[in-house]
């Protein structure tokens, strides 16, 4: 489904992707983990058009897209919730899931995705005319990922989802994905939290200053002595 | 008492120009952080529209029409070539870059237009009217009404469009909303567009009400206007609408009052105070976001 050959990214003269290669098969869930700094969010920058890599490809459903503008990218079918949450703050949480269907224009769908990720986070039914920015951090990462699926992604691109939250709360989330991955939706999640990351997906890179220096079956990965030494604590 | 009246009437009059040019400001430094320089010249450009119009024998609907759409095309035309290629500059350039545009624009008015101020032809003759004591002229209701109709219509398409939200989405945050799949280059083009749109808006009103017109006379108001919209807290649409009024109030209660000399440095100064008291502006904002 998404195709990454030697892709090469650089800030100026910093040189923050080297050269990394990488795909993700339709309906995975596919895992990059890696310390800060590692190039995990420019990698999804540039997947979703946000940056352009210096050299490299992105092949998307056998398109080429690394030139692409990000309009057109989310057209395509591939949405990102980015590191932060980033929501639109002073707006409603009906008003910032209306956004996430930007490019959409069949209303009644609209609706009814509306209703589907109500029912995914219930808390986000009942603050539905509340500012967004009166959410607490928790249901701020809900709407989050309510938005990225109000474009109806093949391809859904999580940023760090589990950031700046309680454990308990981790757990939702990512049983969350779990279920929107079931239901239909690839996923290409970034994570430090590299344990949840490893337990849900099915492939994991591991991303090391700029470079890929690891890959394989989440679970080959989680035993491997070198990621659980650096990412799983011991 | 029937004099405070007075000057409150020529005060919302002159207000609503302030309040039609400082909304062209605070939209497009609320989206793209730039203060346009030029924005005060699209106005004088609504104006001498509105003038070309009139002496062609157009009804007004028509000259207030005319005077929206050819500065609405210039502004849009001024983003395109001169501000988007310097979108990811840093801020200084496009800044230097909008005094650059305004100082063409108000040379080619000199060089195209002539210097000499001309008189605004007058459309609406019937005399003035008494309410109660107060003196009121049509213009003065005229320019009201429309900057009024023309507020109205902004604030409901900001608030229910599509674009309209998609423009809030990305003053907040421009990266965001591109993953909305938001067309950042459109949006900021209609943002140019309806800005300078109310500003040839202002300058048909201001040639009505105050009839006279020449190529520098962006310079003051288009100023103002900017104090206003920063009164107001930049970036704020309602602030705008606000510290423009506010602004034409003072300036016609000074002059009323004190004295039409100290009129700038006493509005300028009061101005001063609130920012004292108000850094980010009576209705800016001050979002604490949660990390």
């Amino acid at each position: 489904m998404l195709e990454i050959k030697e892709m090469r990214v650089a800030y100026g003269a910093i040189k923050a992707l080297k050269g990394i290669s990488f795909s993700v098969n339709a309906g995975e869930i596919v895992t990059l983990i890696g310390a800060n700094g590692a190039g995990k969010s420019t990698t999804l920058k540039t997947i979703s058009g946000l940056l352009r890599p210096q050299s490299g490809s992105i092949i998307f459903e056998g398109r080429e897209i690394s030139t692409a503008p990000s309009y057109e990218i989310v057209s395509l079918g591939i949405s990102q919730v980015p590191e932060g949450r980033r929501i639109f703050p002073r707006q409603s949480v009906l008003e910032n899931l209306e956004l996430g269907a930007y490019q959409r224009k069949d209303y009644k769908g609209i609706k009814e995705d509306i209703q589907q990720v109500f029912s995914y986070f219930p808390r986000l039914a009942e603050r539905q005319n509340q500012l967004a920015g009166t959410l607490s951090g928790g249901e701020q990462q809900m709407l989050a990922i309510g938005r990225g699926l109000m474009s109806r992604p093949k391809l859904m691109l999580l940023d760090e989802p589990s950031m700046g939250l309680a454990p308990l709360l981790v757990q939702d989330i990512f049983r969350i994905i779990k279920e929107i991955n079931a239901n239909g939706a690839t996923i290409l999640l970034v994570e430090q939290n590299a344990n949840m990351a490893l337990s849900i997906a099915k492939k994991a890179y591991v991303l090391e200053t700029g470079k890929i220096v690891l890959s394989g079956s989440a679970e080959e990965l989680s035993r491997n002595e070198q990621v659980r030494k650096a990412y799983l604590g011991g | 008492m029937s004099e405070f009246l007075q000057q409150i009437i020529n005060g919302l009059s002159l207000g609503s120009i302030y309040a039609l040019i400082a909304l062209g400001y605070t939209m497009v430094y609320g989206i793209i952080q730039l203060i346009n320089f030029a924005h005060g010249d699209i106005y004088m450009v609504g104006a001498f529209t509105g003038y070309f119009a009139i002496l062609a024998g157009l009804p007004f609907p028509l000259v207030l029409l005319l005077a929206m759409v050819c500065p609405a095309i210039l502004g849009m035309f001024i983003e395109r070539v001169a501000y988007r290629p310097l979108r990811y500059s840093p801020r200084i350039t496009a800044l230097i870059t909008a005094i650059g545009i305004s100082l063409f624009l108000e040379n080619l008015g000199i060089l195209v237009l002539s210097p000499d101020p001309r008189p605004f032809p007058q459309v609406f003759t019937n005399p003035p009217f008494q309410l109660g004591q107060v003196t009121v002229s049509i213009p003065q209701v005229l320019t009201f009404g429309v900057a009024l109709a023309l507020m109205v219509g902004l604030t409901f398409f900001i608030r229910y469009t599509k674009t309209g939200k998609a423009m809030r989405a990305l003053a907040q945050d421009l990266e965001a909303a591109q993953l909305m799949g938001v067309n950042v280059d459109s949006i900021i083009s209609v943002t140019f567009m309806i800005g300078s749109a109310l500003a040839g808006a202002a300058g048909v009103m201001v040639g009505i009400l105050i009839p006279r017109i020449e190529p520098l006379m962006g310079i003051m108001p288009g100023l103002k206007a900017f104090v206003a919209a920063v009164v107001g807290g930049i970036g704020s649409i309602p602030g705008a609408m606000l510290g423009g009024m506010l602004m034409g109030l003072v300036e016609t209660l000074t002059t009323g009052f004190i004295s039409s000399t100290w009129r700038d440095a006493i509005a300028f100064g009061l101005l001063i105070v609130i920012l004292l008291f108000k850094p980010s502006g009576i209705l800016g904002k001050n979002v604490r976001e949660k990390v």
